[in-house]
């Protein structure tokens, strides 16, 4: 492995303000759409398809099905399992092809599978995973017959209960080109980088510790694809990720992790984590089994125990000290924007606008029902309020204080799908952060055992050398893209429904948005 | 340095075949006896456990162990064999309000004396009723730690039961006005009397002898049974209409006693003062019809001290059509007795419905003191809560037959995870102590108080609720 490091600390001495832009060669990752099935033998599917005993070969079934359920691999004598996650189940049953009708021995079965029973929660229901497992394998939302909602959960609030209120048809025909989806990052003239991103979310925060470096690097080389960014969380900075330093933020939490100044001056955003909306108020929290050998190194810790960030910062009790923290950064790297992680207490707004006037570029809230490795169950409910709540309070604010056009606001903490991404913004977020959907798009199930013994059995969340080979980051990469790809296209269609050319015009637009649980008649004459 | 307050724990396994939530299952008698079984890979070596964990029972009643629910098995088969399943026992535990995953969290708490930790985010819904529609707060970058620096091994818990004077008079150097006296317990929690149906051998005794390890006090009600008198610190008596007499020598050793709401209670009062001026005096009063009322009433009485308010099992006002929760009554009553002037005089100890160690947090924050509990440490004896407490009936958890160890070490288990995540709570709201927390609903978000601030200005009204 090259040993960048070296070649910066040499070439440092002579560069204008002690500053270091990366010097590593940055690797280019096409956005282009690849289809990539899943990884397992037997896929989760809704539907089970059974072949039984009366099969006579006849192939009927192959030549029927559209979706490439039945397939005779060549030179094989019998057909193989049913691909039971490309089936559209009983939808099928009025389209002609339907197999379980037309089998001329009535060999084929169809059941709803019990394994989606067992999948899901209200937060994620089966279908919005099984949906997100199928744009990252096509780069699409799903084929409407597979009756996905790929849009919403089923938490019953917030996000869930929102919808558009999409004109019968769009004020102004536009195609796909004329649409922006991008949002800048830097709105401060203070000579820093304009730096845009063109997607309007970028990756969250994931430790190596927590997550797997394969996770990591497909995470990165999604974002360098998507001109976006991803974040190395709390756990030091990979050697691996320098070829894609230029869409790294790295992030400086309580606990300092990995964190030298070296490490800030490789990137071009800098993240402070003051809280994190799992486990607002509480720090961070890796457990003895996941600290191994790899990340005590990184961390520079000792092998095996359980590694606190502890909450907070106990260098910061007020925004004068918060300043001096961010001024600390903006000095060690003089070209990087500054991000201020917080969660969302009952005076987020305040909380957001005094970050603003301590001098940070991105004002990022993570709500109460955020993702985690790690976190107590009387965390991830009880405190915090969720993030819907918190956008609006904050965009409102900051427009009364005069700052809204200064400031980025990048909302995360429950964001599954690119109706969140869409509502969020309409909201009043610019844009938002990402990190579970990314997560179930590498095959994650939410199955909640991150934290336990070795981690992740997919190789998604753990560091142990075993598992980790279970997840190729040439397949993760793809995997994110697609996701990625899906979520764009999806937003460009919102985007077109309305007659807007840029994201950028849906920000604050909560007027466009309508709630299921609400009577709707706000500015509506009566 | 004064010592701290620790609850000492040890792992105290279960006594019954463990429920799971999710077991595999293999529905086809198909194997490729492939010799690569992906049972033998299963990271969490559950298979393995399961096996030998059902070989050591003395009946075979165990199906579904401990399965992860990772599905890596399943996806992993060469024949696609095995399926998951959600475990039809699991499914059955508990009710609509004490569900099956309350129950499920508190036998593991019972068992580790551990704070529940897992990975990803939160899963439920986004609010509920009851405890469900609040969310504490958090203190962040403007104001950290409102209490000051600290851990949180300095973070207390404690709180003083009785009546408290308003403010202090001092004449000649002295304080004019004598202190009432007050019992201090290290936890905002009781153990309070468990419900009929569950009349178990030594069950007071368990209860009684967890109250003593963790230092609280037991509400256990007279039966004129003989007590062990170096516990009776931790005991308070219920003097209800149908007990018989305590005895005058056991009440002098008492620190406090309960008794039944009844018209004549301040001259109750005043007799069992008679002889024991010292005693903490609770009088419970039952949150049916009139129970709000009666609450504020009796807390305008110069003699009452403690009142301890009790809704039903699930936090629900007693008899009620349309019940309020104990979260709504609880703020009511709190309210009425500020705007009284009466309510830093009284101790209010609130039961009825506490499931979880948030709800403890929560009900103080609507104005407790102190919370009751009697319904989780039975959870904790591995109770299903399958309401088959009735005479011919058999109990699955077999619950006769607890040994005195085994009930107090998983009560006492239960009663530490629960300190230890008030304290995490606590920690996060930047709160140094629990009293202080008492009332303050602006250390808490409500979620019909967020609904209106926000979607309300927003789209209107609410049509639901």
């Amino acid at each position: 492995m090259a040993n960048y490091s070296e070649q910066e600390k040499a070439i440092r001495e002579i560069l204008p303000e002690n500053t270091v832009k990366t010097l590593v060669p940055q690797e280019k990752v096409t956005r282009d759409v690849k289809f990539t099935p899943p990884r397992y033998r037997n896929e989760i599917a809704r539907y089970i398809v059974h072949r039984n005993g009366k099969c006579k070969l006849c192939g009927k079934c192959a030549q029927l099905c559209k979706y490439n359920v039945h397939t005779l691999k060549p030179g094989y004598k019998y057909f193989g399992e049913p691909n039971n996650h490309l089936c559209i189940g009983t939808s099928c049953e009025k389209s002609g092809h339907y197999c379980i009708a037309n089998c001329p021995n009535g060999a084929l079965e169809l059941k709803e599978s019990s394994m989606y029973k067992t999948m899901g929660d209200y937060r994620w229901p089966a279908d919005l995973i099984l949906a997100t497992w199928k744009m990252a394998e096509t780069g699409d939302v799903p084929d409407s017959a597979y009756g996905y909602n790929y849009q919403c959960g089923n938490s019953g609030g917030g996000f869930d209960k929102l919808r558009f209120k999409f004109p019968d048809k769009p004020p102004v025909k536009l195609s796909e080109d004329e649409i922006d989806t991008s949002i800048l990052l830097n709105k401060r003239d203070d000579g820093r980088p304009k730096i845009k991103i063109d997607i309007p979310w970028y990756g969250g925060g994931m430790s190596f510790g927590s997550v797997s470096n394969a996770t990591q690097l497909s995470k990165a080389r999604a974002a360098v694809a998507w001109n976006t960014f991803t974040c190395t969380g709390e756990g030091g900075y990979m050697e691996r990720m320098r070829p894609y330093d230029e869409h790294v933020i790295t992030q400086v939490a309580t606990g300092l992790f990995g964190v030298r100044e070296e490490t800030i001056q490789r990137v071009p955003i800098v993240e402070f984590k003051y809280a994190q909306g799992a486990k607002p108020g509480l720090g961070g929290h890796l457990l003895g089994d996941k600290n191994t050998v790899a990340v005590a190194k990184m961390r520079e810790a000792v092998l095996g125990i359980s590694l606190f960030s502890p909450f907070p910062f106990h260098s910061v009790y007020s925004i004068e000290d918060h300043m001096k923290h961010i001024d600390w950064i903006k000095h060690v790297n003089r070209r990087a924007l500054i991000s201020t992680k917080v969660s969302t207490p009952t005076d987020v707004d305040m909380v957001a606008v005094g970050s603003y006037s301590a001098g940070t570029h991105i004002v990022h809230i993570d709500g109460g029902y955020g993702g985690t490795g790690a976190a107590p169950d009387i965390a991830k409910k009880n405190i915090a309020m969720p993030i819907e709540y918190a956008i609006g309070r904050v965009h409102n604010f900051l427009t009364d204080e005069g700052a809204r056009d200064k400031v980025t606001l990048i909302a995360s903490g429950g964001i599954r799908s690119a109706h969140d991404i869409a509502k969020a913004i309409a909201l009043g977020a610019d844009g938002v952060v990402v990190g579970t959907a990314e997560l179930v798009a590498l095959g994650c199930i939410r199955c909640s055992r991150c934290e336990s013994g070795r981690g992740c059995p997919r190789g998604i969340a753990t560091t142990d050398p075993e598992l980790c080979k279970k997840l190729n980051i040439d397949w993760g990469t793809q995997r994110i893209i697609n996701l990625y790809s899906a979520w764009r296209k999806e937003i460009v269609r919102i985007l077109q429904q309305f007659g807007m050319r840029s994201v950028k015009e849906l920000r604050g637009r909560s007027d466009l948005l309508m709630h299921l649980d609400y009577s709707n008649d706000v500015g509506v004459k009566k | 340095m004064p010592e701290k307050y620790h609850i000492k724990t040890q792992p105290v396994p279960p006594r019954m075949p463990r429920i799971g939530k999710y077991g595999i299952v293999d529905w086809r008698e198909d194997c490729a006896c492939c010799h690569n079984c992906v049972k033998k890979a299963c990271v969490y070596d559950r298979y393995r456990q399961e096996a030998d964990y059902i070989r050591s029972l003395s009946e075979v009643n165990a199906l579904f162990f401990d399965c992860m629910g990772c599905l890596s098995c399943v996806q992993d088969c060469t024949k696609g064999i095995l399926k998951m399943a959600v475990n039809p026992e699991y499914e059955k535990l508990g009710n609509s309000y004490w569900t099956a995953d309350i129950i499920k969290t508190t036998w593991l708490q019972a068992e580790t004396a551990k704070i529940p930790v897992s990975g990803a985010g939160y899963r439920g819904p986004f609010s509920g009723q009851g405890f469900d529609s609040m969310w504490t707060d958090m203190s962040e970058i403007v104001r950290p730690t409102r209490d000051g620096i600290h851990g949180r091994e300095y973070i207390s818990t404690s709180v003083d039961i009785g009546r408290k004077l308003s403010y202090l008079d001092f004449q000649a150097g002295a304080t004019a006005k004598n202190p009432h006296p007050l019992v201090s317990i290290p936890m905002p929690l009781i153990l309070d009397m468990t419900s009929d149906v569950h009349t178990l051998p030594q069950l007071d005794e368990i209860i009684i002898q967890t109250a003593v390890n963790t230092d609280i006090i037991a509400i256990i009600e007279w039966r004129n049974k003989p007590v062990d008198e170096k516990k009776l610190e931790h005991i308070a008596f219920y003097l209800g209409p149908d007990s018989p007499a305590l005895p005058n020598e056991l009440l002098k050793k008492t620190r406090l006693v309960e008794i039944a709401d009844s018209p004549r209670v301040a001259d109750r009062i005043k007799d069992i003062k008679a002889i024991h001026p010292k005693i903490v005096i609770a009088i419970r009063v039952d949150l049916a019809a009139g129970g709000i009322e009666r609450a504020i009433e009796l807390a305008q009485l110069k003699e009452v001290e403690v009142i301890h308010v009790s809704a039903d099992l699930n936090g629900n006002e007693i008899g009620a059509a349309k019940p309020r929760f104990i979260k709504d009554m609880l703020r009511q009553i709190h309210t009425a007795l500020i705007e009284k002037g009466c309510r830093d005089e009284i101790t209010i100890m609130a039961g009825g419905g506490i499931a979880l160690p948030e709800h403890v947090a929560k009900a103080i924050i609507c104005g407790a003191d102190v919370v009751t509990i009697n319904l989780p440490v039975m959870i904790a004896l591995e109770c299903h809560l399958c309401s088959s407490c009735r005479p011919g009936m058999t109990c699955p958890a077999k619950l006769e037959k607890i040994d005195f160890q085994y009930g107090v070490g998983r009560m006492t288990n239960l009663v530490a995870a629960w300190h230890d995540q008030l304290i995490e709570v606590m920690g996060a709201m930047g709160m140094r102590e629990v009293r202080r927390l008492r009332g303050d609903v602006g250390r808490a978000m409500f979620f019909e108080n967020l609904e209106k601030e926000t979607f309300g200005k927003l789209f209107g009204t609410r049509k639901s609720n």
